[in-house]
């Protein structure tokens, strides 16, 4: 279960109001490789995990993940509040602020809302924490471009910076939790390619 | 022996020193799932988690609710700012 807790995970204080860089930016909170297809990605893909390492890697990776959509969505509110309607269309946010004002929207930097189809949960654990060792390398990338175009405002890069750091930190840990995977799930295999699936018969979750 | 561990900070210093304790312990968490037997980061988690643990329950006494466990005649969960509000740090 969730209990809130009223701190951000790292402290954000934008002095300037910039919605140009909210366009962008709000990509991270719910565009392809955004926090909040990562928290559902983990959270939903730690059910069927065979090992404790896994579950747990998944249980507080995903955790993790929801604060730093809180993160994103802050940055996106504190660049935009304030902002007049004039202001947001000068920007290029006039097509946001008709459909959603000075709402946070999850969607992604190119407009479109965000969708389930951008992440996958396959059942399978070798395919699933693969998948995050590729999520988090994309999270990585979206962040270096977004660094690149939030050039002038330090208290902006500060925080995507610190976002950045966090996606190769867990890139690290689901590493080491696939390898834990694939001991496993290969201890008693002979060969070097199987994918780890039961479809032999045999058991390999016990 | 100080019985205050928060004495002479002020509300943001103490604020700051939860917040990066919380992440200390996060972090720790992230790798002691996949280094379950690292007694050396064991330890780390203990004294941090046990740390924060005490300056949380001070910084609640003292400027008013971080978490849903607290005590108060009034209701003071909605009297502070949100975190994502500017000003809020």
């Amino acid at each position: 279960m969730y209990h809130y807790v009223k701190t951000l995970q790292y402290p954000i204080n934008i002095k300037c109001r910039n919605p140009k860089l909210a366009q962008v930016i709000i990509s991270q909170y719910g565009g392809p490789d955004g926090e909040l297809g990562a928290s559902l990605r983990y959270l939903s893909q730690r059910f069927g995990m065979p090992d404790q390492k896994s579950k747990a890697i998944l249980n507080d990776i995903g955790t993790e993940e929801l604060a730093h959509l809180e993160m994103v969505g802050t940055l996106v509110h504190q660049l935009t509040d304030g902002a007049s309607a004039e202001e947001l269309e000068k920007a290029g946010m006039g097509p946001y602020y008709t459909d959603h004002g000075w709402g946070v929207y999850p969607q992604a930097a190119a407009g479109y809302p965000y969708t389930a189809a951008s992440m996958a949960v396959k059942g399978d654990p070798v395919a699933d924490l693969t998948e995050d060792l590729a999520a988090e390398q994309k999270a990585r990338a979206t962040y270096e471009k977004l660094i690149d175009l939030c050039k002038d405002d330090a208290d902006v890069i500060d925080v995507l910076r610190y976002l950045r750091e966090r996606e190769v930190v867990h890139f690290q840990r689901f590493g080491e939790a696939l390898n834990g995977v694939q001991e496993k799930l290969y201890q008693r295999n002979k060969f070097y390619l199987n994918n780890g699936n039961n479809n032999c018969g045999c058991d390999n979750r016990n | 022996m100080n019985s205050c561990p928060c004495q002479n900070m002020g509300k943001k210093e103490l604020l700051n020193q939860i917040m990066a304790l919380n992440f200390a312990v996060n972090d720790l968490v992230l790798y002691l799932d996949t280094h379950p037997t690292d007694s050396k980061a064991i330890c780390m988690h203990n004294e941090y988690s046990e740390k924060v643990v005490s300056l949380t329950a001070e910084y609640q006494k003292l400027y008013g609710p971080l978490t849903i466990n607290f005590t108060s005649d009034t209701w003071d969960w909605i009297d502070q700012p949100w975190p994502w509000e500017r000003g809020a740090y």
